[in-house]
């Protein structure tokens, strides 16, 4: 039998220098503290168990590595995820407390690289993708198809944003090893193939919450949701 | 006074996730490629590798990598005392860690207005 071992997906210790990690430690610290308070007007009775569970929910399905070349694999980030079901404030907060739990129990993640892995996967990738999600709103709204191709398009650029995120604290303060012009090359085309997998994953996911509970789909939220309209018409007839 | 039938649907959904995200931590995990990830690969980029996937000569990014000060973890590696095959349960704690943590901060966090 092959053992399989799950082992380091994010920045570890001494990938950049410690005023880097500080400075990043400091972004990260700002924009959860910015993220926390931003997070409470969309939380409530509905949406904080469905926060909490689409944080376990990312956490499950980082742990799954698929092939991407020969001898590469990729992993779910979920920015765009987390932005579509839960909004970007509590979805910065989801996966962030995602990356402080494999850094505090798995040691997946440095401690000292715990602002960088924040900054590129819960504030980068999360933005990145909302911003996407947003500018293809109108399509996201007017049909089950929409949405799931909005899904797609929003992971595949928030993958590729987090990536070029690592790209920019290597150029502040990476550690030796690589060419700057080589590590971007590198991450940039890696990341557009895992943000395939990322976009299928992320699609299928948003698009059986909104078959499922399109009101709990925080990207649809002030639009009729034609389940909700269909029970009660169903509960008023004959 | 009886569970409003929204309140009992909203509790199916989330069930559902909360399994889904347990086989998916619990036994899918034990399909996931151990290949290296992205960043991975391209901190090994210019190391000849050893067969653990370590840098052994070249010059590399992953050459200045340091063991996390987690390393000891009972749950480091994903593996439950460094257990082999235990993939898995460390996958099922960590679905529970976070619920637990997330849960915890948004109930806390919420508004209480209606």
């Amino acid at each position: 039998m092959v053992v399989v071992r799950i082992t380091a997906m994010h920045m570890s210790d001494g990938l950049v220098d410690i005023p880097t990690a500080a400075v990043f430690g400091a972004v990260a610290v700002i924009g959860l503290a910015l993220a926390v308070t931003r997070a409470r007007r969309d939380l409530d009775d509905r949406t904080a168990p469905m926060a909490g569970l689409v944080t376990a929910f990312v956490f499950a399905v980082q742990m799954i590595n698929f092939p991407i070349l020969p001898g590469a694999s990729g992993h779910l980030l979920g920015g765009a995820l987390v932005a579509i079901l839960v909004g970007p404030w509590v979805g910065a907060l989801c996966i962030a407390i995602v990356l402080a739990v494999q850094a505090l129990l798995f040691a997946d993640g440095g401690l000292t690289t715990l602002g960088t892995n924040i900054t590129n996967m819960a504030l980068i990738s999360v933005f990145v993708g909302y911003g996407v999600a947003m500018a293809l709103r109108g399509l996201a709204r007017r049909s089950r198809a929409g949405l799931v191709a909005t899904a797609f398009v929003a992971a595949l650029v928030a993958t590729v944003g987090a990536s070029l995120g690592f790209v920019l604290e290597y150029a502040i303060g990476g550690a030796a090893g690589a060419a700057l012009g080589t590590v971007f090359a590198l991450m940039s085309g890696l990341h557009a193939l895992i943000g395939v997998g990322e976009g299928v994953i992320t699609a299928a996911t948003i698009g059986a919450v909104a078959a499922i509970r399109p009101d709990l789909v925080y990207l649809l939220r002030g639009t009729a949701a034609p389940l909700e309209l269909r029970t009660a018409t169903e509960g008023t007839g004959a | 006074m009886s569970v409003p039938s929204k309140d009992r649907r909203a509790m199916g959904f989330f069930v559902g996730l909360l399994l889904a995200a347990l086989l998916i931590a619990g036994g899918l995990s034990y399909f996931a490629s151990s290949a290296p990830d992205g960043l991975d690969t391209v901190a090994r980029n210019g190391c000849v590798l050893t067969e653990d996937g370590e840098p052994e000569s070249g010059t590399c990014i992953a050459q200045n990598a340091q063991d996390s000060a987690t390393a000891g973890s009972p749950l480091a590696d994903y593996a439950v005392g460094g257990g082999e095959g235990t993939t898995g349960l460390a996958g099922v704690l960590g679905v529970v860690a976070c619920l637990a943590v997330g849960g915890g901060l948004f109930w806390v966090l919420r508004r209480r207005d209606s």
